[in-house]
């Protein structure tokens, strides 16, 4: 577990954090710039000193200021990739990789130099000069370099936020690897839900300094509550689903969930790999009745849970696709005009359409160590 | 041309005055860069001012006031004396002393902008990775603030090539022993018909100046490329 109970004054901005989520996966802060994410982070590393609380990782107390602990950053053996990858200009590639390593054999096979390089490709940037990396090789190597430390623990503040659009992409598929392939745990402060969704499983969700919420990505991503701080223009589900076709004479995969089967463009992905869906609530129309003669694929019935209706033209309903055993929450995005002129209401059972060309390859990730069963 | 045993004798002793001055202050001007640069503490501009004295006051004065502290019977000198038989007045290590202090003020601001330069999330980045505070400073912050302890150090070492007032009030102007290469030409231009003599010196004097230029020249452009990222 990691349990963090701190409180920070800095200037007039006051941090008081509480959560305590699993030290296993990709655990995300998220929340908007000035909300307290990076202070959390820093204070995690022991870059940040509370006033006031107890920082704990496992079974070890790091900052207890009852308790008058204050392990040094050194000794917390919590690797830390910046946002700028803080790439050390006076050594070569090599030797920031080297930087943090302990003298002797790995203690750990997976996080040898020779795997670590292997898993982030990093044997062509080996000979380079640290200026001549690209901002999305820096970040490789820095990332490359905390992992050669052997933590315990990942911290990444916003890894990907210096970085443009092409170099994103090209980091992510790593970070996923941390995670599936090295089963390293990572705490990822974000303010892009896509990412967090792709990547996240627990979501600590901060504003104002304050933690608002914690729990499964899926559970914060879709409450109404939480939608002010989530984002509106976000508004969407995550599906957790695992691939149980695929039809190669249409190019299209099935993915199987409590509930239904979502079509969806070819993936190639194994039987059985289990993914996480994203559909966005403006992807997303209400019929009361099965439509014949449609293009649409991926029709479901479900029954409206929650409406979210304000002054403005558009309304957000959240429906049930799922079972009695295993609710599947879905948002639709549609006028509020349609909501009266259907006559919606909450219990009312409809029909969900789903363009499943909205579900594109980036929304899935393939995912993870807890079985559907065992989560809430 | 060969050079005179009065010209090698004053060469040779700017030289190892120099050297020794910049040498011995080099730490000291590192220590109160760091003070200014990195803590806060109630009475900094009192210390930061004092740092700056040297700049501002005539030579003389400080020269007197080292005569007065370290003479043979002043506080320190006398203590100096009993402890451990050490004489600076009317001595080269004295020469040295003098060029030291009035040369601190360049030292200690070059290094300061220097480390103020240093990105401090680089040290926070190396003790995440399990660099203890010592070795953060010895190979991050050192590295990076080499080009300011490059440059602060030829700035104290011109400096202290030149000293001239505090020297000659301090350890006086003794051929052989504390006649640095502008005391010597300052005797020189008091005689009469030392003019030719006076002439060779200065000729030396600007050889010297230039060789040292050029030579850190040549270090800080390898400095410079290493902390810029080359391999």
């Amino acid at each position: 577990m990691i349990e963090v109970d701190i409180e920070k004054r800095l200037g007039s901005f006051e941090l008081a954090a509480q959560f305590a989520t699993p030290a296993a996966g990709i655990t995300a802060i998220f929340g908007r710039s000035g909300s307290g994410k990076t202070s959390v982070v820093n204070a995690l590393a022991g870059l940040l000193r509370p006033d006031r609380g107890t920082i704990k990782v496992g079974d070890e107390i790091l900052f207890s200021s009852e308790a008058g602990i204050d392990r040094p950053p050194e000794q917390r053996r919590l690797g830390y990739v910046f946002q700028d990858s803080l790439i050390f200009p006076h050594y070569s590639v090599h030797g920031n990789l080297r930087y943090g390593m302990k003298r002797g054999p790995a203690v750990d096979p997976a996080l040898s130099f020779d795997a670590v390089v292997e898993l982030l490709r990093l044997e062509p940037l080996l000979e380079r000069r640290t200026r001549d990396l690209s901002g999305g090789e820096k970040q490789r190597v820095a990332i490359g370099r905390a992992l050669l430390a052997a933590p315990r623990l990942l911290l990444m503040d916003e890894p990907l936020a210096s970085l443009d659009l092409a170099h994103r992409a090209e980091i992510l598929p790593f970070i996923e690897q941390l995670r599936d392939r090295m089963r390293m745990p990572i705490v990822y402060v974000s303010h892009a839900m896509e990412e967090i969704v792709r990547l996240a499983d627990t979501l600590v969700l901060m504003s104002e300094g304050r933690v608002a919420a914690v729990g499964p990505v899926e559970e914060l991503s879709s409450r109404l509550d939480l939608r002010p701080l989530t984002g509106r223009f976000e508004a969407g589900a995550v599906i957790r689903a695992s691939v149980a076709g695929n039809d190669l004479v249409f190019g299209l995969s099935e993915l199987a969930f409590p509930g239904g089967r979502l079509r969806v463009p070819h993936l190639g992905l194994p039987l059985g790999t289990p993914v996480r869906a994203r559909i966005r609530a403006r992807d997303v129309s209400l019929a009361l009745a099965p439509p014949p003669g449609i293009s649409i694929l991926n029709v479901f019935a479900g029954r409206i849970v929650e409406i979210a209706e304000d002054s403005g033209p558009m309304v957000d309903v959240r429906l049930d696709i799922g079972t009695a055993q295993r609710p599947v929450p879905l948002w639709a995005r549609i006028t509020r005009r349609s909501t009266h002129e259907l006559a919606l209401a909450v219990g009312k059972p409809v029909y969900a359409l789903v363009k499943s060309v909205a579900l594109d390859r980036m929304s899935f990730s393939p995912y993870d160590p807890v079985p559907l069963q065992d989560r809430g | 041309m060969p050079l005179s045993a009065l010209e090698v004798s004053a060469l040779e002793l700017s030289l190892r005055v120099a050297l020794v001055s910049v040498i011995g202050s080099l730490p000291f001007g590192l220590a109160a860069a760091w003070l200014l640069a990195r803590c806060r503490f109630p009475g900094k501009s009192l210390v930061d001012g004092l740092v700056h004295l040297p700049l501002v006051l005539p030579p003389v004065v400080v020269g007197y006031a080292l005569l007065v502290l370290f003479g043979r019977r002043g506080v320190v000198g006398a203590w100096l004396y009993d402890s451990f038989g050490i004489t600076l007045a009317f001595d080269w290590k004295g020469a040295a002393l003098a060029s030291a202090v009035m040369a601190f003020p360049l030292l200690v601001r070059a290094i300061r902008l220097s480390l103020e330069a240093v990105d401090r999330r680089l040290e926070a980045a190396a003790r995440t990775l399990g660099a203890g505070r010592l070795r953060v400073f010895l190979t991050v912050t050192i590295p990076l603030t080499a080009p300011g302890l490059l440059t602060g150090a030829i700035l104290a070492f011109a400096r202290s090539v030149g000293e001239f007032g505090a020297t000659i009030t301090f350890v006086s102007n003794i051929p052989e022993a504390t006649q640095t290469l502008p005391l010597a030409l300052y005797s020189l231009i008091q005689q009469p018909g030392g003019e030719a003599a006076a002439m060779r010196l200065t000729v030396i004097a600007v050889a010297v100046a230039l060789l040292a230029l050029l030579l850190s020249e040549l270090l800080a452009r390898r400095i410079a490329r290493r902390i810029a990222g080359a391999a």
